[in-house]
């Protein structure tokens, strides 16, 4: 079984060879890549085997893997289980206890060098890692062991990339991203949760190419995170127009106006969304009315934060001070404090000033 | 009384360049911040035209400081950067008595032809915050493009030092620290008009102060 090849395995499943060009075809477009290389992705995939892919959970919510597990259509994302061999998966695998950590401690012994890791979840590292501990092991030397014989690295969702809601200040378990514990090269499939079309496309791309695709300063892939949501929004045109939502369930919410004003991260948060789409194309936060909280930023719960508002609240200055009531309380402190010179002066030379006044006018 | 030539014409095409571009950026910049207007139909380019008269004012603005900042150094003695910041004792006495004389504890301004010591230093700082102010500005509209040469010159490095989120912040608070030095600026502009009969307002019109030499 292991040795069968991924076309193979999906004709077997009753996948028609017309839906395993459309997946093809599908995987091409997410990476941004030529069509004419369709053949190519496809002849890859006819002769790859299944790459055997160890799943790993640390502290995250599982949304990640509900991304991948909940598509219902027949696209990319209902077709990830079927291009990957998911031999360990806490979630979903059908062994526990023991048997489990066998099966890790297998493909760790087995197949070095040649599996997939993945992570989800960030990494607690304070205290000696007590907050996160799978089978009294703890998820630092869990990470370490798993990626030191694993092929490629992948990080999936924002808590595994960057540490996530987990490492929002003041992170109290000192959560970290995959990459902050092991160096190295990670692919980080950021956002919250990770869209999974963007997780089978750099798995098609690595199988096809045998390289990891073009990554960006934060180690994510740049056919996924190279442009800006604002760029490539729907409703830039409203944007543009000046046509904004200022209240939950206005008139202008209720027109799909832009969400500038209620907050929007757009501006500031690069990802496909506006193109790929969730769920199989259905729709994404923006269309569906929701400001973008730039979800695959790092730290954006610190950084994007306050979600609803367009600027950050001033440090240090209450929770209510905005930067503009600061800024036009300082400048009529300056007007006043002006204005008091002024009389000060006026009243001072009218005291004292006859003489000089007259010196002034004789030279 | 005679007039003497102090402000050349550089100077002065640089002062007026800075209160337009100043004006104009608070105003769009301030609709880019939270938008006062609202388009009441989908045919209006309010915010493009907005954001537009911002980066243009925004390059003039950047070309007029960097103008000015060779006039340090190609302009008279009323323009040098020794003006601005004070190197020498005499420099440094003139702004204690100046300051003295702002604070009412001394009757007379210091007799300077040019920037008083302390009106020098004020500019000193001003200067810095107007790069601070071009510097974060830059750096957020690289991030629409994320790349090119604007990125490598202010974007990538100072988004390694804080987020788009502070530096929209950074920006717009010192828009009203700008605006404060401004309003002191100009009152004591005219205060020193008043006081020392020096013709000091109509100078950043003509270029020529009225002083007993």
């Amino acid at each position: 079984m292991d040795r069968e090849s991924i076309y193979s395995h999906l004709t077997r499943k009753g996948v028609s060879r017309r839906d395993f060009l459309k997946f093809c075809a599908g995987a091409a477009a997410t990476l941004g890549i030529c069509s004419s290389s369709v053949p190519r992705i496809a002849e890859a995939l006819e002769k790859a085997q299944r790459p055997s892919v160890v799943w790993l959970h640390f502290s995250e919510c599982t949304g990640d893997s509900e991304s991948v597990l909940r598509a219902t259509k027949p696209t990319l994302s209902q077709l990830i289980l079927d291009i990957i061999s998911l031999d360990y998966h806490e979630t979903i695998m059908a062994p526990s206890g023991f048997a489990a950590e066998k099966s890790l401690q297998d493909i760790i012994r087995n197949k070095k060098g040649k599996y997939i890791a993945v992570y989800e979840g960030a990494v607690p590292i304070k205290d000696g890692g007590v907050y996160c501990c799978v089978a009294g092991r703890s998820a630092e030397q869990i990470v370490k062991e798993v990626s030191a014989g694993a092929a490629v690295n992948i990080a999936v969702g924002n808590c595994a990339c960057f540490g996530g809601v987990a490492a929002a200040s003041p992170n109290p378990t000192g959560a970290a991203g995959i990459k902050d514990v092991i160096g190295g090269r990670v692919v980080n499939i950021a956002g919250c949760p990770m869209n999974s079309e963007n997780f089978t496309a750099t798995i098609v791309h690595y199988l096809t190419f045998g390289t990891l695709p073009d990554l960006d300063g934060n180690g994510r892939p740049r056919f996924a995170f190279g442009k800006l949501i604002h760029n490539n929004c729907e409703r830039r045109a409203h944007f543009d127009a000046g046509q904004f939502v200022r209240k939950w369930g206005d008139e202008g919410a209720r027109q799909g106006w832009c969400l500038y004003e209620m907050g929007c991260k757009g501006p500031m948060a690069y990802q496909n969304c506006p193109t790929i789409k969730w769920n199989g194309g259905t729709s994404w936060p923006v269309q569906a009315g929701h400001p973008c909280i730039a979800c695959a930023a790092p730290s954006n719960w610190d950084t994007a934060y306050p979600f609803y508002q367009r600027l950050p609240e001033v440090p240090g200055a209450g929770l209510t001070a905005t930067a503009d009531k600061i800024g036009l309380g300082v400048a009529a402190a300056a007007a006043a404090g002006v204005a008091a010179h002024a009389a000060i002066r006026y009243v001072n030379k009218k005291k004292c000033n006859p003489e000089k006044g007259e010196d002034k006018d004789n030279g | 009384m005679k007039p003497v030539y102090v402000w050349e014409f550089p100077v002065r095409l640089t002062h007026w360049l800075g209160v337009l571009s100043i004006v104009i950026l608070s105003v769009t910049g301030f609709y880019i911040g939270s938008p006062f207007m609202h388009a009441t139909d989908a045919e209006s380019l309010i915010t493009a035209h907005m954001r537009f008269i911002h980066f243009t004012a925004a390059y003039v603005f950047t070309v007029s400081l960097i103008l000015r900042m060779y006039w340090w150094f190609a302009g008279n003695r009323y323009a040098r950067l020794s003006q601005f910041i004070p190197t020498t004792a005499e420099r440094l006495r003139n702004i204690r008595k100046t300051a003295k004389f702002y604070a009412f504890c001394q009757g007379n301004l210091p007799y300077t032809p040019g920037h008083t010591g302390l009106a020098g230093l004020t500019y000193t700082f001003l200067f810095l915050l107007y790069l601070i102010e071009i510097t974060t500005g830059f750096a957020m509209l690289s991030v629409a493009h994320g790349g090119g040469a604007v990125w490598t010159l202010f974007g990538g490095w100072s988004l390694s030092l804080m987020s788009v989120a502070n530096l929209r912040l950074m920006h717009h608070l010192i828009m009203w620290v700008i605006w404060v030095i401004v309003i002191i600026h100009v009152y004591t502009g005219w205060e020193n008009d008043i006081v020392e009969r020096n013709g000091l307002i109509s100078s950043i019109f003509s270029g020529y102060k009225s002083l007993d030499e």
